[in-house]
């Protein structure tokens, strides 16, 4: 934190300052000192809160049209895509915004991996990051079910489901979840509810999210501490702000040609049916940004275990901060572990294509060894590697690497654009 | 930065892969040029009309259009028809009214504002008279199947004899296109079924593009629009990105690391 006190000028913003120091905190956003290193990976932490911001605010004028009742859902979604005005507009928004939310949390997630940025002293962080990403998982589940198509009622049956598994409340429990005996009206309201509330507790954990990151200070890409504020660091306003400006307009490009030409395409055409609870679909498939884990869930013969596997596959990430003996961040300077990444990286999406595909023969294989090998580079590769890999050497600064004599200078300036 | 742009570019590919590997079906529906693909696309305002007709004359005896109302048949980037048409078009159906004062239903000439007229009372009814078989609702149809247009358009026209080694339950048909390749539906279209007032020649091909094209419009009545503003949407914000763009280097300059 900067800490240089501040003082308005006028002399009402001296007297509101003392009483509520919203200046002050205004003060320390704009000058907040940043890593000036940083690259374009850096910048989904403010395409995220866009996109949080986005699915809020359109998700508020759904909810005035939308209709929580399970024969009249789907008719509700259509007066919506028909007769509202703009509704199209917003529904398709807030539809594919789940979709490019996750693609966000993807690369912010996979941004952190790469750079060590759930390290000590930023292990709070982390945590925090990855509750905001099981509720996003939470609310998007429940969200998919809101428009009661036969993949929103089926999905819904499929997931609640998996609590069966639990020994001896598990019947009980799903029966208490669906407040019936079957998914029906009772799951689609409460459903609605949740699916209403979470984004504000999101958003609340955002808040702390980002206070929490202000303490330390932003990880970069070369992973060293840095002095702040020094020469390695310059102000949040404008440098910082104009490049996740920048980087925003990208992404709201790509964002804007999903939503204006293909907006369904990231969804299922089975739930333009309306759901049928006599009528199961053929494959019943989450969403794409669901898959992995999807795959990890389906690779395990047993139910309960299956569903152990794929919590534990989330929950293990909690961990990562001391699974990671490590004491180097960043990648750049870790010729092994860069390697490994890349193989979870891949590891990942496989789990994703497979997640997608039928759960036989070959695929089921491929899920087996793809989730064998998750947990491998997370409880084996992770810890045995900060201890038997020989690192590079730290540059000693940002700006000034020179005054260290690193050999590896060449190699810090060319590594941290991240290729 | 090119880097970072080429790995991005990279896992949106496979994800992309990943999504249309998706579509797990690897039949080669038939291609035919549709008028509202593309970054302009439109609706082609005389196939539209011709396929409302195949629609009210074919297809409106067993398949219901339950979220489209007339009064859409005359709006802007949908069939276009006049107001007076419209309102022909509407009268023409008897339409279930009520309860009237004296508390009797009561049928009338439809208005503008009346959703299509359904085939059948329920859905009971709609088996019973198809033999078990549900005639889905066509208002969003093209969307709720996989292959969208190209597969309606296909499937219209993929009914054949069955090969030999398959055999057909009465009732049921075989249509090459048809998942299972088993449809209760009949071929209901044959050359000159309908008489088009424009004097296209309504062959079965024209017929089915006629009708997908009308059926999509029923599933996306804001199509056009969506792609006007898409384009305006995009041009905007890339213009904006490249004035951002410059303001960034500006701002950068002031110190000595490449942004």
């Amino acid at each position: 934190m900067s800490d240089h006190e501040y003082t308005p000028k006028s002399k009402f913003g001296k007297w509101f300052n003392d009483r509520l120091p919203l200046l002050t905190l205004a003060n320390h956003l704009t000058d907040y000192p940043t890593p000036k290193n940083l690259n374009y990976w850096w910048t989904f932490g403010g395409i995220l809160t866009f996109c949080l911001i986005t699915q809020i605010v359109t998700g508020l004028v759904l909810a005035m049209h939308y209709i929580a009742h399970a024969d009249m859902a789907f008719d509700s979604v259509e007066h919506i895509m028909r007769d509202v005005n703009y509704g199209w507009l917003i529904r398709y928004i807030h539809a594919n915004g789940a979709s490019m939310f996750f693609l966000a949390v993807y690369i912010h997630i996979f941004r952190s991996l790469f750079y060590g940025s759930y390290k000590a002293p930023r292990e709070i962080i982390w945590i925090i990051g990855i509750i905001i990403y099981l509720l996003m998982m939470a609310a998007a589940f429940m969200g998919y079910v809101l428009p009661w198509g036969q993949m929103s009622f089926w999905g819904a049956t499929v997931i609640t489901n998996l609590f069966s598994a639990i020994p001896l409340v598990g019947e009980g429990i799903v029966t208490w979840l669906w407040g019936g005996y079957s998914v029906d009206n009772p799951t689609l309201t409460r459903f609605f509810t949740l699916h209403y509330l979470i984004p504000f507790l999101i958003l609340g954990l955002v808040v702390l999210h980002i206070w929490a990151l202000h303490v330390p200070g932003n990880n970069n890409p070369v992973g060293i501490d840095i002095k702040k504020p020094s020469k390695d660091t310059v102000p949040f306003h404008p440098y910082i702000v104009i490049k996740d400006g920048f980087a925003l307009l990208m992404f709201m490009i790509v964002f804007a040609f999903f939503v204006f030409y293909t907006p369904n395409i990231l969804g299922h055409a089975d739930n333009y049916i309306e759901a049928d609870p006599l009528v199961t679909p053929a494959h019943i498939v989450p969403e794409w940004y669901l898959l992995p884990f999807y795959a990890i869930l389906r690779s395990v013969p047993d139910k309960l275990l299956g569903v152990v596997a794929m919590l534990s596959a989330i929950f293990i990430l909690a961990a990562l901060p001391w699974l990671d003996t490590s004491k180097i961040r960043s990648a750049v300077f870790r010729p092994l572990y860069r390697q490994f990444y890349w193989i979870l990286v891949a590891d990942v999406l496989i789990l994703g294509y497979v997640g997608a595909m039928p759960a036989e023969g070959l695929y089921l294989l491929v899920a087996r060894i793809a989730t064998a090998y998750y947990f491998l580079h997370f409880l084996v590769i992770l810890p045995v590697l900060g201890f038997k890999e020989r690192t590079l050497p730290l540059p000693l600064s940002i700006t000034e690497p020179v005054l260290g004599g690193s050999p590896n200078l060449a190699v810090a300036k060319k590594k941290s654009e991240f290729k | 930065m090119k880097n970072f742009f080429r790995t991005l570019f990279l896992i949106l590919l496979l994800i992309g892969f990943q999504y249309n590997s998706n579509a797990a079906e690897k039949v080669e529906y038939l291609k035919t040029d549709w008028s509202f693909k593309g970054l302009f696309g439109k609706f082609d305002r005389a196939s539209l009309q011709r396929g409302y007709q195949v629609y009210t004359e074919v297809c409106s005896s067993c398949h219901s259009m339950k979220y489209l109302s007339y009064r859409n048949l005359a709006e802007k980037g949908g069939p276009e028809f006049s107001e007076e048409q419209v309102k022909a078009i509407a009268a023409s159906f008897e339409v279930k009214d009520g309860p009237n004062a004296d508390g009797d239903m009561f049928t009338r000439p439809g208005k503008l504002s009346d959703k299509f007229v359904m085939p059948y009372e329920n859905k009971k009814a709609a088996q019973a008279a198809n033999g078990g078989a549900y005639p889905p609702d066509m208002s969003v149809l093209v969307k709720a199947r996989g292959g969208g247009v190209d597969y309606i358009y296909s499937l219209l026209q993929g009914y054949e004899d069955p090969p030999l080694g398959v055999t057909l339950d009465d009732g049921v048909y075989y249509n090459k296109y048809m998942y299972g390749n088993k449809i209760k539906m009949a071929n209901q279209l044959s050359d000159g079924l309908v008489e088009y007032s424009d004097g296209t020649n309504a062959t079965v091909e024209q017929m089915s593009k006629d009708v997908t094209t009308f059926l999509m419009w029923a599933a996306e009545p804001h199509l056009e629009s969506r792609h006007q503003m898409g384009f305006k949407a995009i041009v905007y914000l890339i213009i904006l990105t490249v004035l951002v763009y410059f303001s960034m280097k500006k701002i950068w300059s002031r110190i000595e690391t490449e942004v």
